[in-house]
């Protein structure tokens, strides 16, 4: 395949520098007992245009996932009056919209699209849905289902297993995880729109009731309603937007699995969606000014973490501990906005406010007691699905121009 | 402790996975090995996962294994405690530890396969051995 010259003119086949985050939103709703869920992705979508400064007419692509309402992006171009080119369904769970990200940069790059939107929306509290702690039911035909469904497998005792294997293998503790709350309530404090405002201190965490061992209460993550969107756009529109500069400099993805029975619960697809984005984005470990990880419990952080190469594989609990994660404290500042274990985690999907609070850190526009001195390149990393059984995990790396 | 009291659901049988369930209907565990490369696999399929050869074979597990992961659900009516348990034959499968003190079981403990019924076929769960 020939590949077209990029702004710098080689021809390269990267994503690189060809696409540029001009709009987020987050909806401030944690419920939306009074909205629907075709109108709440109207609404981020609305949102996150106008932070862009562009009108639907000048969408021509458009992303989203298992969350939108019927036939996706079918159903939402006709609520919304879109005219598109393009159109992505790519569905990994909460980490999908990590994944738009990078194939709307690429169909930018391949001239598929200029302006691309991706929208996130659902509205679990106001139908009542006991996120983590009740087996769903299976996907019709899931060949994994008669395997797993007899057995009650639920969101936190899925991650249970995973956390309880890491402590076995590695002696992670309690504690440890419970630093990676603490420092999400240290940043949640400052976000007047997030669902948990309280600090927490470790023994808290830890003294929390047992949800599924080892997994406490304030070891997981907010069930709320809401959602958000992102505006992906050709360099050369984001230029003469009024809206700093924020370009996408790699991507990586990548699903894990239970192979075939050669199950392994101590690591997951980061290993592999991790180095391929830092490869992309000709970036280091020392680069990286902030992180967004995927917070749908503590234990996906620490496992994210070292498979991310922020530390050697075990050693995830020392990097967490003792406040390191909080900004303005330690080393490796970390979802800023509270996360999902504090601030939000709309649809029961944490990918796309992942993306919202790196791309606020790399503007400048993260609450000031949060704000990333000098944040010039920033990673998101999504984690769909489970831990515990099959994950789709996705990285992407962003720098300020 | 006991999770006894706790219903079972039923698995959703398909012609692919027929012969496992009407193995665990005579207690018996089954398993999928690949005669082209050697490897056992779980959960059961057509297609070898490792090396995609359709000569894949049941063979009767032993049924015996070892704890690799387990977590108790806690806020449940009825707590019982989700697991992986890898088999001699060297493949790991969820299952449920069942019949025992929940708070005794152990990441390394030695289990035994027993079958749980279900509105459908039973499925088989783990018990110390």
């Amino acid at each position: 395949m020939r590949a077209t010259n990029d702004e710098e003119g080689e021809a390269q086949m990267t994503i690189k520098g060809k696409a540029c985050i001009a709009g987020i939103y987050e909806h401030p709703t944690r419920k939306a007992d009074d909205k629907s869920l075709a109108q709440l992705h109207a609404e981020v979508a609305k949102g996150a245009l106008a932070d862009a400064g562009l009108s639907k007419d000048d969408v021509d692509g458009y992303f989203c996932a298992g969350d939108a309402p019927g036939l996706g992006p079918l159903s939402m171009a006709d609520y919304m009056g879109l005219k598109l080119r393009h159109m992505d369904t790519t569905e990994t769970g909460g980490s999908s919209y990590v994944i738009h990200v990078a194939h709307a940069a690429g169909a930018i790059a391949l001239g598929k699209c200029d302006v691309a939107l991706i929208t996130l929306a659902g509205r679990p509290r106001a139908e009542g849905m006991a996120t983590g702690t009740v087996p769903r039911a299976p996907v019709a035909a899931s060949p994994d289902a008669p395997f797993e469904y007899p057995f009650g497998p639920t969101v936190a005792n899925q991650y249970g297993m995973a956390a309880m294997r890491h402590m076995h293998q590695y002696g992670t503790t309690s504690a440890q995880l419970a630093w990676i709350k603490v420092a999400a309530s240290q940043h949640a404090q400052h976000n007047p729109h997030a669902l948990l405002r309280e600090v927490v201190t470790v023994e808290e965490v830890i003294n929390s009731p047992m949800i599924a061992d080892p997994l406490h209460r304030l070891d997981c993550c907010v069930i709320t309603d809401g959602g958000g969107a992102i505006v992906v756009v050709k360099p050369e529109i984001a230029r003469g937007l009024k809206r700093p500069l924020v370009k996408v400099l790699g991507a990586g993805e990548a699903p894990k699995h239970q192979m075939g029975g050669k199950i392994d619960l101590t690591y997951s697809g980061a290993v592999w969606s991790g180095p391929a984005a830092f490869a992309e984005a000709g970036v280091t470990h020392a680069d990286i000014k902030y992180v967004s990880i995927y917070d749908s419990f503590t234990i996906t952080v620490l496992i994210t973490l070292e498979d991310l190469g922020f530390c050697a594989k075990g050693q995830g609990g020392k990097l967490v501990a003792d406040g390191n994660l909080i900004s303005g404290v330690g080393r490796l500042p970390f979802n800023t906005d509270g996360g999902g274990l504090c601030n939000n985690h709309p649809a029961n999907r944490g990918g796309l406010t992942k993306v919202v609070e790196a791309v606020r850190q790399l503007r400048g526009e993260a609450h000031p007691k949060v704000q990333v001195k000098n944040c010039d390149v920033a990673l998101a990393h999504g984690t769909g699905g489970s831990l515990g059984t099959r994950h789709g995990s996705a990285t992407l790396i962003m720098g300020r121009e | 402790m006991s999770t006894t009291e706790r219903k079972y659901p039923a698995p959703m049988v398909n012609p692919e996975i027929k012969p496992f369930f009407d193995a665990a209907a005579r207690g018996t565990l089954m398993l999928k090995k690949c005669a082209a490369c050697g490897q056992a696999h779980h959960y059961p399929r057509a297609i070898c996962p490792f090396c995609a050869s359709d000569r894949t074979e049941w063979i009767t597990a032993s049924g015996r294994g070892t704890i690799y992961s387990y977590s108790v659900m806690r806020r449940v009516p009825v707590p019982y405690a989700i697991a992986y348990v890898t088999l001699e034959e060297g493949v790991t499968m969820m299952t449920n530890i069942v019949d025992c003190d929940l708070d005794a079981i152990r990441i390394g403990q030695r289990v035994k396969v027993v079958f749980k019924p279900t509105d459908g076929p039973p499925v088989p769960m783990f018990a110390p051995a």
